[in-house]
Formats: structure tokens, C-alpha cells, sequence
């Protein structure tokens, strides 16, 4: 199989064989992917050294599974060998025949022993004395589904501490509503190019309000939101100043929506991505990240206990790599001519890496060991998963322009260190797939979990594709096609939108004594899971097509019809996911509608550092 | 010893110290150095209507579907004759006010093709404005938007001096007497459409080569126009589409139709190559045709002449790679040179 082949057997033939071709395209790609250039040099081909990387991630999960699994073979021999110590010879010696019978048959029973299966039930009738059941049904509330547990934890929370939580938390799943919905617009106008003609709504103006309202609005209110409580908990302290807390939120949903209604208008800075909005809008995103920024540093300063729990770490340095970032990304002079384009490449990757990635890592490590009851898994794999972070993460940012006119150092210099971007990728994925080792039966029972483990897989996939696709190899086929919309859903969405999800369903019915309905948490997770995935691989398989196709030098306006079938498939996904979110606002305003008493708070032991 | 799990200052002062030098050195320095670059010496300055036409680019987002960089791979040949430099964005990329940065122009996304050559490839107005007006009448698979904010539908009688009038066929406008205008911003935008040009390098300075696309079987995989005998109906979608429409009966008004033309069926395939060479701008009633002798070779110009004469109904007999190089030295002596 090679590209060539490929495009002769398949690409005059996809109008009519797209639709089961898609799985064979995905399939034949990573094939080729594995074939290469050249037979002498075929090892050192990128693509064939990301291919093998891969492998050995996989097997260095296979190994830690092995060993683990090993580990507790040995240990559980060892128990059964302390157990069983037999009676020494003299002591039977010296037994009296009866003795000996006596003994003899306890042995045979107790070897013949076997549970009945009934031990913990019974025939009489039950009586609950101490008033241990509050209610009974024999009609469950979903015929169609298990049951999922109901978190009977409730956390005493300052008052003002759950209002800023829930009003960041508001603010942003009315972004996330909104900002899907103009994505979904604009997906939809991939099919129908002629639905409208307003100048306001073309798509030229309406992409960047998509972009930045789900990154500015929906990511980062969410973020801030959720950490205000972790910064509060893992402190044990409250919030330094709520009026701040108050003041950011007022800055960053003025700043998202002055600098939509500018986008609209036809106002931007220059087209660069995610710094679309002209600087005195961005301003004030930037001074709300500086009053929460001095807020969560106060109050981690004030905090009762000794050590300062990694989640900060987290969140405090995203909080300050991203002030620097956005000065960085808007003061003018050494940005003329390619130096714009450095700047562009490093401000939006860093945009992605250290605000969204890094402060959502934080809320990880909270909210993960918080929400299964037990510490993470390795403290020090979180410390070590931060500082090549950002030692890593911040270099990488002209993989976006391989093969451009930029020096060719820097492009190395990106694509190595986007590989190097697999060691805190690993190291945070194994750290919270190992947390939440041995709970996996409570995934099945929680309907938290499953946002979490989704997110988490979406973690070390999504990232670890984005290194692969930094390759010079891979930019051949992917680079400016339909694949780089997918990865950026994959993470943006499958990493940082389900984090959040997980990060909002696991607190806010803890400090509000409201649950929403799980029918309505499993539909919206199963809307967005699956339409996250018919978006994301109708967009890698079409983007692979079209990036052989123009390999191949199949005329331009040939690749835009062969590819509209994919992007039909994009919209349905796109559906689906937008669908899940009117969902998710529903589920939560159940949970935060104003509560007239306050619930009865219980204490949750907030997760021990070792 | 600093200790960062119990002080939260140092904490915070490495990470914001040590993620400032890594910026500095991987972003900042490298940037300030690359944004001094000198003009190459055959390329125009922008005009003001130019400038004011990339403000309009910015505004609507082109970039969001459209590149400007042609990389240094063998696929990025279709857009340009050489990669993109430093200083081919000496004059574009610039900070042109207070309120805004320097135009992201190289983009990260071809949902529509690259325009670093796409005054080249489509030198005539006439063509760019019925394009933004309605980018289906023209090409028909386009999904790019329509830009009917930027014309304006007047009547006949109103059409002063000096306003550009858009050839849209009458069925699409309000009734009879109607006509479309561009805009002053349109006309911008237009002007600066069609100065996007790559510049030649000065003499002496070898342009980057093209890095081959790998393929499965050891060699580089060949674009058509390296190929012995290039596909011409490939080149045809490619390069006349554009006008002469895919079908090959043009657009009524703007473009003339291929299918049944006199010039294509004549015996003698001489006045064909002449005009696909040269250019054409005999008749008032069509646009200008720009020539292709910079753009195609003479195997590509055969194989495309020759596509166009047996296709759309057309019948004239195939002409060889000979005829077309004969007819070159007088049409486009200097191009000749270079076949």
C-alpha cells in the first residue's frame, strides 16, 4: 500500500465509496504511515520512528499492567504461604487417637466447606432498627439504565465562595452554548455555502467568535471557576478577596463580549488565530487574569497547612505563564513581517499548552482523587509531569509553520520537542489511569467518572497524535487540511471540555444538595462522546484524503467536492454535540437553581499528600 | 534549598522566570530578528488602494480559509514557482495602525487554495469581482461565501463615471435596467487580490528547491507538470476552469464559451496556441484572457490545447509539442529561453 495506490484505487471512486471507505482510508493511512520514503533510510522516517514511539508507549502501559499484575501474584503467594503453617509432627504424635480423629475431621469439613450464597440474605422478615433506608421502590426512576450512585457527600462552603463558584460556572455554560452553536453554524456552512449573506454572519468574521468564545468564555470562565474551590479547599483557607473574584468576572465576560461583537463587525487585530480580538479587548481578559491571579496567590499564602498541594502549582503557574503569554502576544515591536508569524505560532500553541492544558491538569488533581475518595497515585510524577511541561511545552510552537519560511532550526527544534512532549503526557496520563486503578467497578456506578476517564484517554491520544503530527513526514499529508480542525477538537473538546464536565458534575451538587437527573448526565455524555467522535474521524479521514490528493496534484477544486461528504459527517457529529450541551445547561441549572436551605454539611477529607 | 512544596514565592518566581527565558529565547529574539528584512529588488511597493484591500482581507477573515506561504515541498508547486522567503512579506506584513498587528497573511488552515501567486494565476478584475460576488457562478464546487455587502444594485441610469460595473447575468438581479457595482472597498480588495504576485529573485540568488513528497515505492512522487506527457484535462480545471467553466461553455458576458468556438475547431492550431500564449483582449464583450506563457510549459500548453480540441464536443485534430515551441518564439521570446 502506498499514497499512490491508494488515491488510484480509492480517490476517483470516494463519491460513490466514501461512506465505507472512511474506516479503510483511517486504516490504510496508518499502513502507509508505516511504509516510507526511501529503503536505505526507511528506519530514521519520521513517520516510522512515530509508529515505533507509539509502540513503545503501548508497551510501556503493557508493562506497568504486567507488572502490576505481577506484583500482586507474588504478594498474594506470599500471604497464602505465611498462612499456611502446618502442625508440627510431634504435636500429632503425642495426640490420643480420639485426639487425632477429632482432628482429622475438622479437616475434612473445613476442606469441604463451601459458601451456601445466601449467607447475607434470608427467609425471615427484615426489620430496619435503626432507620438505615429512607425510602423503597420496586420501580427504579430509569427502566432503561443502572441506576448510578447517589453522592450523599454535601460540603460546607462559604456562601460567597459557592456564589462566585456557580456564577463562573453559569457565565461559561452560557458560552459554551453559545459558542457551539456558531461552530455549528459554521460547520453547517461547509455543506450549504449559501445560507446566508449577512456580513455579520460570513464566515470569514464568525470563525474567530467560535474560537475564542469557547476558549475565553466557556474554557476559561469554567476553569476559574472550579479553581476558585479547589484554591479555597486545598488551602483550607477562604478566598482573599471575593469583591476581585467579582471584578475578573465582569472583566473576562465583558472582554468576550465586546471583542465578539467586534469580530462581527469586521474589528480584528490581524487574523492571528485565538488573538483575534484587538488589544484593548484583550486587555481586559488579561486584567482578569491578573486580579485572579493576585487573588489565588493571596490565598494560597494564607494557607493553614504547611505544604502547597500540586493542583496550585498548576494553576498558579498557568495563571502567570498566561499573563506573560498575552503581553508577549500583543506588544508590537518584534512583530513585523515573519517575526508576527514566530510570535503567532509560539502565542497559540502556548495559549493551548500553558493556560487551558496546564490549568486544567491542576483541576485534575484535585478533582479526580477528590471525586474516587482516595490520593493520587503519584505525587511526584505530578511534579515531575509540571516542569517538563513547561520546559517542553513552550518550545514547540513553530510546528505550526513546518516547511515555512521560517528557519529551519526552529522548525527542528519544535518538532523534537514536540516528542519530548511525551514524557509529561505519560506521566499525567499513567498517574491518573493508576488513580483511578482498582475503582474501576465505581466508573460503572458514577456518573462523574466516566467524563473523567474519557477526558483522561482523550489526554494521552489527542497530545500524543499532535507530536506525531508535528512530524515533517506527517505535515506532508496533514498540514492545512481538515485533520488539524480535528486534533485541536480532540484536545480542546475531548481533553479540556470533559475535564470540565467531570470537574462540574462532581462539585456543584456537593456544595448546592442538588442532583441532576442521571437519565439527562448519560445523555449528555453519550451525545457529546459520540459526536465528538464522528467529528473528529470524518475530519481525519477526509483530511487524509485530501492531503494525498494534493500530493498527487488532483486540482484543488476536485479535493473541496470530495470532501463534502466528510464534512456532512462533521455537521451530524457537530449535532450531536451541540445537542449535548443544551443538555448539560439544562443539568445545570437543576443542580445550581437557588437553594432555600442550606444542605447538611458533611466533611470530605480533602486528598492526602504523601 | 529551595523548598517548592511549602514556598509558594519561589514557586511562582522560577516558573515565571525560567518560562520568560524560554520565551524570550524561542520566541522573542528569533522574532525581532526576522522581521528585518530587505524588500527583493523587482518588487512593488503597495499602492494605497492595495493597502487599503488587505485591511478589507483582514476584516472578512480570509485568512481563515486561505494561505499565503508556499512551502518547500514538491506539492506546494501548484501555488508558486519558488518557496516563500522572508522578504516576499516585506511590504504586507507590517503594523498598519495602532489598533492592530501585523496580518497573520500565512495561515494555518486551505479550506480555499493558496493566494501567494493568485494575481499570476487570475490577472483579470473582472473575474475576482464575479468570484466574491457569487463564487458559484464561477466555480462551481467553491464553498467560499458570497460578499454581496461589498457590491451595491443600482439602476442603470445611476451608474456614474468611473463605477465598476460587475457583468452578473440579468436573471440574477432585480429586474431589468438593474446593474451591480463594486464598492470602493471591493475595488480595493481587488486591487490587492490581483498584486499578489511572487517576485522574481534577483539574478544570482538560486530559489529554494522543492523538498520531493515521499511515496511508498523509494521515489519522490512527481507532479504532473514534471511528467513526460502531463494530464490536460487536470491542467484545464486547474488553470481555465476558472473562466472558461468546467463544462467549457464560459459565462455569458464575462467569460467566451470553449465548446463549438471557431478559434478551437480550426484545422490550424496556430491562433489557439497564439491566444493561450499571448493573451486575448480583442473582444469588449468578454473579459481579458491573460497569457499562460510565464504559467505553462510548451507540454503542458499541448496537452492542454490538445484536451480542449477533442473535448466539449470540439473536433479538431491534436497539434505537437513542436508546433507550440515554434509558436512561443514569436509570441513570448523571452519565456523561450527557458523551455
Amino acid at each position: 500500500m502506498n499514497p499512490r495506490s491508494i488515491i488510484g484505487h480509492f480517490y476517483p471512486n470516494t463519491k460513490r465509496l466514501r461512506w465505507p471507505l472512511t474506516g479503510t482510508m483511517l486504516l490504510s493511512t496508518s499502513m502507509c504511515m508505516a511504509q516510507t520514503t526511501k529503503t536505505d533510510g526507511w528506519l530514521t522516517s519520521p513517520g516510522v520512528l512515530g509508529t515505533m514511539l507509539l509502540l513503545v508507549v503501548v508497551m510501556f502501559v503493557a508493562m506497568l499492567i504486567i507488572s502490576a499484575k505481577v506484583d500482586r501474584i507474588l504478594k498474594a503467594s506470599k500471604l497464602r504461604r505465611a498462612h499456611a503453617v502446618p502442625i508440627p509432627d510431634e504435636v500429632l504424635m503425642d495426640m490420643a487417637p480420639e485426639q487425632l480423629s477429632e482432628v482429622q475431621h475438622r479437616r475434612r469439613t473445613a476442606l469441604l466447606f463451601k459458601l451456601s450464597g445466601n449467607e447475607l440474605g434470608g427467609i425471615g422478615p427484615a426489620f430496619d432498627d435503626r432507620a438505615l433506608i429512607t425510602r423503597s421502590t420496586s420501580e427504579p426512576e430509569n427502566p432503561l439504565v443502572d441506576e448510578k450512585i447517589y453522592s450523599g457527600t454535601r460540603l460546607d462552603t462559604p456562601p460567597e465562595l459557592r456564589k462566585i463558584v456557580l456564577w463562573y460556572l453559569g457565565a461559561a455554560t452560557c458560552w459554551l452554548v453559545f459558542g457551539t452553536l456558531v461552530g455549528q453554524y459554521l460547520g453547517m456552512k461547509f455543506v450549504w455555502p449559501d445560507l446566508d449573506e449577512v456580513s455579520w454572519l460570513s464566515f470569514g468574521r464568525l470563525r474567530p467568535v467560535h474560537t475564542n468564545t469557547v476558549f475565553w468564555g466557556w474554557a476559561s470562565l469554567a476553569m476559574i471557576g472550579l479553581g476558585y474551590f479547589v484554591i479555597a479547599r486545598t488551602s483550607n483557607t477562604v478566598i482573599h478577596s471575593y469583591k476581585n473574584a467579582w471584578r475578573a468576572w465582569w472583566l473576562i465576560n465583558l472582554s468576550v463580549v465586546i471583542g465578539n461583537l467586534c469580530l462581527m463587525a469586521g474589528i480584528n487585530n490581524g487574523g492571528g488565530e485565538y488573538r483575534e480580538y484587538i488589544w484593548p479587548v484583550s486587555l481586559l481578559f488579561a486584567l482578569g487574569l491578573i486580579l485572579t491571579f493576585r487573588n489565588f496567590y493571596a490565598t494560597v499564602k494564607r494557607r493553614k497547612i504547611p505544604e502547597i498541594y500540586v493542583s496550585n502549582w498548576y494553576i498558579l503557574a498557568s495563571l502567570v505563564w498566561t499573563i506573560v503569554l498575552a503581553t508577549i502576544g500583543y506588544l508590537p515591536w518584534y512583530q513585523n513581517g515573519l517575526g508576527e508569524t514566530i510570535i503567532q505560532g509560539y502565542y497559540m500553541h502556548q495559549g493551548v499548552g500553558m493556560w487551558f492544558m496546564t490549568f486544567t491538569l491542576g483541576l485534575i488533581y484535585y478533582y479526580l482523587p477528590s471525586a474516587l475518595n482516595k490520593p493520587i497515585y503519584s505525587y511526584s510524577l505530578g511534579v515531575l509531569a509540571f516542569w517538563t511541561q513547561m520546559l517542553f511545552y513552550t518550545l514547540i510552537g513553530t510546528h505550526h509553520f513546518v516547511f515555512s519560511p521560517l528557519p529551519w532550526w526552529m522548525q527542528t527544534v519544535a518538532i523534537v520537542f514536540s516528542v519530548g512532549m511525551f514524557i509529561p503526557v505519560i506521566a499525567g496520563s499513567t498517574n491518573f489511569l493508576m488513580t483511578m486503578r482498582g475503582s474501576w467497578s465505581a466508573i460503572g456506578r458514577s456518573y462523574v467518572l466516566p467524563f473523567f476517564l474519557v477526558g483522561v484517554i482523550y489526554y494521552f491520544v489527542g497530545s500524543s497524535q499532535g507530536s506525531l503530527q508535528a512530524f515533517r513526514f506527517t505535515n506532508h499529508v496533514w498540514h492545512f487540511t481538515d485533520f488539524n480542525v480535528a486534533h485541536s477538537h480532540m484536545t480542546m473538546y475531548g481533553i479540556i471540555t470533559f475535564i470540565m464536565w467531570a470537574c462540574i458534575y462532581a462539585i456543584v451538587p456537593k456544595i448546592t444538595g442538588r442532583e441532576p437527573s442521571q437519565m439527562l448526565v448519560g445523555a449528555h455524555f453519550w451525545l457529546a462522546f459520540i459526536g465528538l467522535f464522528a467529528y473528529t474521524v470524518s475530519l481525519m479521514a477526509g483530511g487524509t484524503a485530501k492531503g494525498m490528493a494534493w500530493i498527487e496534484g488532483v486540482p484543488f477544486i476536485e479535493t473541496v467536492v470530495n470532501t463534502r461528504g466528510y464534512w456532512t459527517w462533521r455537521a451530524i457529529g457537530g449535532t450531536l454535540m451541540f445537542i449535548s450541551h443544551l443538555i448539560f445547561a439544562w443539568n445545570f441549572y437543576t443542580m445550581s437553581r437557588s437553594s432555600t436551605a442550606t444542605p447538611a454539611p458533611t466533611h470530605l477529607p480533602t486528598p492526602v499528600t504523601p | 534549598m529551595i523548598n517548592f512544596h511549602k514556598d509558594h514565592a519561589s514557586l511562582v518566581n522560577v516558573a515565571l522566570v525560567v518560562f520568560v527565558v524560554l520565551s524570550t529565547g524561542i520566541a522573542v529574539a528569533p522574532a525581532n530578528r526576522m522581521q528585518h528584512t530587505d524588500p527583493l529588488p523587482d518588487m512593488p511597493k503597495m499602492t494605497d488602494a492595495q493597502r487599503r484591500g488587505l485591511a478589507v482581507y483582514v476584516s472578512e477573515g480570509c485568512m481563515a480559509c486561505h494561505t499565503q506561504q508556499v512551502r518547500n515541498i514538491e506539492m506546494d508547486k501548484t501555488w508558486g514557482s519558488r518557496p516563500s522567503v522572508p522578504s516576499d512579506y516585506h511590504y504586507s506584513k507590517e503594523r498598519p495602525n495602532i489598533w492592530q498587528q501585523s496580518p497573520s497573511l500565512l495561515g494555518s488552515e486551505r479550506t480555499g487554495p493558496d493566494l501567494t501567486n493568485i494575481g499570476q494565476r487570475q490577472p483579470g478584475a473582472q473575474w475576482h469581482l464575479l468570484h466574491l460576488y457569487d463564487p458559484r457562478m464561477v466555480v462551481k464546487g467553491s464553498i467560499m461565501p458570497r460578499y454581496g455587502w461589498l457590491f451595491e444594485e443600482v439602476d442603470s441610469a445611476n451608474v456614474k463615471a468611473g463605477d465598476v460595473v460587475v457583468p452578473i447575468p440579468a436573471d440574477r438581479l432585480g429586474g431589468a435596467g438593474r446593474k451591480v457595482i463594486a464598492t470602493p472597498e471591493m475595488n480595493d480588495l481587488v486591487a490587492y487580490l490581483i498584486s499578489l504576485k511572487q517576485a522574481p529573485l534577483p539574478t544570482g540568488v538560486e530559489p529554494g528547491k522543492f523538498l520531493p513528497s515521499p511515496g511508498a515505492d523509494g521515489k519522490a512522487v512527481k507532479m504532473t507538470d514534471a511528467d513526460a506527457l502531463p494530464d490536460g484535462s487536470a491542467i484545464f480545471s486547474q488553470v481555465c476552469a476558472a473562466c472558461h467553466q468546467a463544462d467549457g461553455k464560459g459565462l455569458a458576458g464575462a467569460f467566451p464559451p470553449l465548446a463549438g468556438s471557431t478559434i478551437v475547431n480550426d484545422k490550424d492550431p496556430t491562433p489557439m496556441i497564439t491566444i493561450v500564449l499571448g493573451g486575448y483582449d480583442a473582444r469588449a464583450d468578454y473579459g481579458v484572457m491573460p497569457g499562460q506563457a510565464e504559467n505553462l510549459t510548451d507540454a503542458q500548453i499541448t496537452a492542454v490545447v490538445n484536451h480542449v480540441r477533442s473535448s466539449f464536443g470540439n473536433e479538431a485534430p491534436a497539434t505537437t509539442e513542436d508546433v507550440v515551441k515554434g509558436i512561443r518564439f514569436t509570441v513570448s521570446p523571452e519565456t523561450a529561453l527557458g523551455q
